[in-house]
């Protein structure tokens, strides 16, 4: 046995052993699992409140009962719909096209070698460019309304659908397309029956990995220049210095980036199904 | 009517060169079942997947009824070696796909469909996916997905390999009884001689590669042929071993 098989079987074992003991806090039963991260979520906000006015400013932190009465506060008096209504709209409009964009651009460039080489270098510098920086340009483009956030949500979302889409295109099994042709299929065919539902895994890690991006494309925009939106009220309370205010501004866009992420699950769980297998 | 010119391959990939298949000149008449049998790795696949389109050749020409292939051959369905299911799709989806394809409606498509399954033994299993089934399922699922379409040429590789023994004669019924009704050329490569002399007209038999065409025998045992029985005539028995001289000389060469 070499040095290194006697290595790779002592990790073996380790493994094993940390495997095992794993197995036996990861099987905790789903209903356990649910009550211990509500604890974990108390102890969390029981250590803030102490902390707070104690070892923090109270002023700096605020503290989660002051939070929650002001969230309550906003969805009492209903002045926080407004805002929501406008991050969901921008987000789920942003992320929609810089999805369908990223998608399309994949396809494309995924099924064109040529396009993919001549366009390579084009993509990678726009990738690396930081580009919630274009939000000024995007305000002067589009105005102060929606339509500046949605930009710079789609833009955010774009490039991360696209690559992931177009590492699934590239993914495609070659014998699946062959046999397809065989059979007189057309390219729409093909696209359509081959190379879009194997890239279908792929594409919704992009699109999940994409939803928080959009979000941060929303809220940077309402940061900068709006009268409404979540964004805003971040950006409204903190001027205010009304720190309770922000976190519960912070607490509603956490909310809705988990719901569009659900959604976005529940979308590929129905697209998936077959990759459900019973063992 | 298919005809290979001098056919030859050469796999290339950066310095190493594999020779699959050397100067092979062969013709099919049309509507007879011609097996080509040879052992492992010597070139077969690698000679359908040319007749199909799927590989230009090195060397040489392929033609179809006359026309040179140069691009994927539509005329010809391929059973491959390795089974084609998409796995998104259940069963009776995956084998009606030729349908779907040229336009037919979803209620024709599954009506014959669900007939075809019946002939495979497949009935049962229109709702799994190719995950759920066993080799020898997915294998009769692209068996009945290529009979479905009707092409005129079958280009079967090693079609019934991973299938038991009845089964086996189960599908060599099957096919028989298809060919008797459609009269397809059909180019069976197979490992098995008893299955190559049971269904062709012909034997082809390659060398070790590059496979190159080392002998060729007609079957002329009458038909229809009973597939559980022929095996058991004087006729075939002549025939077997003097195919078998020939085959097995490749499989000692290769000890040595
Ligand atoms: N796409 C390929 N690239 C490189 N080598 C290949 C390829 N396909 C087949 N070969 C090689 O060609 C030879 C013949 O393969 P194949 O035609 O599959 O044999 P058979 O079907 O008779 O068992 C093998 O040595 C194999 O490794
Ligand atoms: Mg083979």
């Amino acid at each position: 046995m070499s040095q290194d098989d006697i290595g790779a079987a002592a990790i073996d074992e380790i493994e094993t052993a940390a495997g095992d003991s794993e197995a036996g806090l990861g099987s905790v039963s789903r209903p356990v699992m649910l009550v211990l991260q509500i604890l974990v979520g108390f102890a969390f906000m029981a250590v803030w409140y102490a902390s707070s006015g104690t070892l923090v400013d109270s002023f700096m932190i605020s503290d989660p009962v002051a939070v929650a009465r002001k969230t309550y506060g906003w969805f009492a008096s209903g002045e926080i719909y407004e805002h929501m209504w406008a991050t969901i709209y921008a987000t789920i409009i942003g992320f929609v096209i810089g999805s369908l964009a990223g998608i399309v651009g994949g396809v494309m460039l995924g099924l064109s070698p040529f396009l993919s080489r001549l366009l390579n270098p084009y993509i990678w510098a726009f990738n690396a460019l930081p580009k919630v920086a274009l939000a000024p340009l995007f305000i002067l483009w589009f105005g102060l309304g929606i339509e500046s956030k949605i930009a710079l949500a789609a833009v955010l979302v774009v490039f991360i659908v696209f690559v992931n889409t177009f590492a699934g295109v590239r993914e495609v099994d070659h014998d699946l397309v062959d046999s397809l042709k065989l059979m007189k299929a057309s390219r729409w065919q093909l696209l359509t029956k081959v190379v879009l539902p194997s890239a279908t895994s792929w594409i919704f890690v992009g699109l999940k990995t994409a939803v928080p991006y959009a979000v941060i494309g929303t809220i940077i925009g309402e940061l900068i220049a709006a009268n409404k939106g979540l964004g805003y009220l971040v950006q409204k309370a903190g001027s205010e210095f009304d720190t309770a205010g922000v976190f519960a501004a912070l607490v509603v866009i956490a909310i809705i980036a988990v719901i569009i992420n659900e959604l976005v699950g529940l979308l590929q769980s129905r697209l998936e199904n077959w990759k459900v297998v019973s063992r | 009517m298919i005809e290979l010119q001098n056919i030859s391959k050469t796999f290339r990939k950066n310095k190493d060169e594999v020779h699959a298949v050397k100067k092979v000149d062969l013709s099919i008449e049309p509507h007879s079942i011609v097996a080509l049998i040879g052992p492992s790795g010597c070139g077969k696949s690698t000679l359908l997947n040319m007749i199909a389109g799927l590989y230009p050749p090195s060397g040489g020409k392929v033609f179809y009824d006359g026309e040179q292939v140069t691009t994927v051959n539509t005329h010809a369905g391929y059973m491959t070696q390795k089974d084609n299911l998409l796995p998104w799709r259940n069963v009776i989806d995956n084998v009606s796909l030729p349908l779907e394809l040229a336009g037919v409606s979803k209620e024709e498509r599954y009506e014959r469909t669900r007939k075809m399954l019946a002939e495979v033994s497949l009935d049962g299993f229109e709702e799994k996916f190719s995950s759920e089934l066993s080799g020898g399922m997915r294998k009769r699922a692209c068996l009945a997905r290529m009979l479905l379409y009707e092409p005129q040429a079958l280009l079967l590789d090693e079609p019934f390999a991973a299938l038991d023994a009845q089964l086996r004669l189960a599908m060599h019924d099957l096919l028989l009884k298809l060919w008797t009704e459609k009269r397809q050329t059909i180019l069976l490569v197979t490992h098995d001689l008893v299955e190559a002399v049971t269904l062709a007209d012909r034997i082809v038999v390659f060398s070790k590669r590059p496979a190159t065409v080392t002998y060729d025998e007609v079957v002329d045992i009458p038909r229809p042929r009973d597939v559980r029985e022929v095996r058991f005539t004087k006729k075939f028995r002549d025939i077997y071993n003097s195919v078998w001289e020939h085959l097995k000389d490749q499989y000692d060469e290769e000890r040595i």
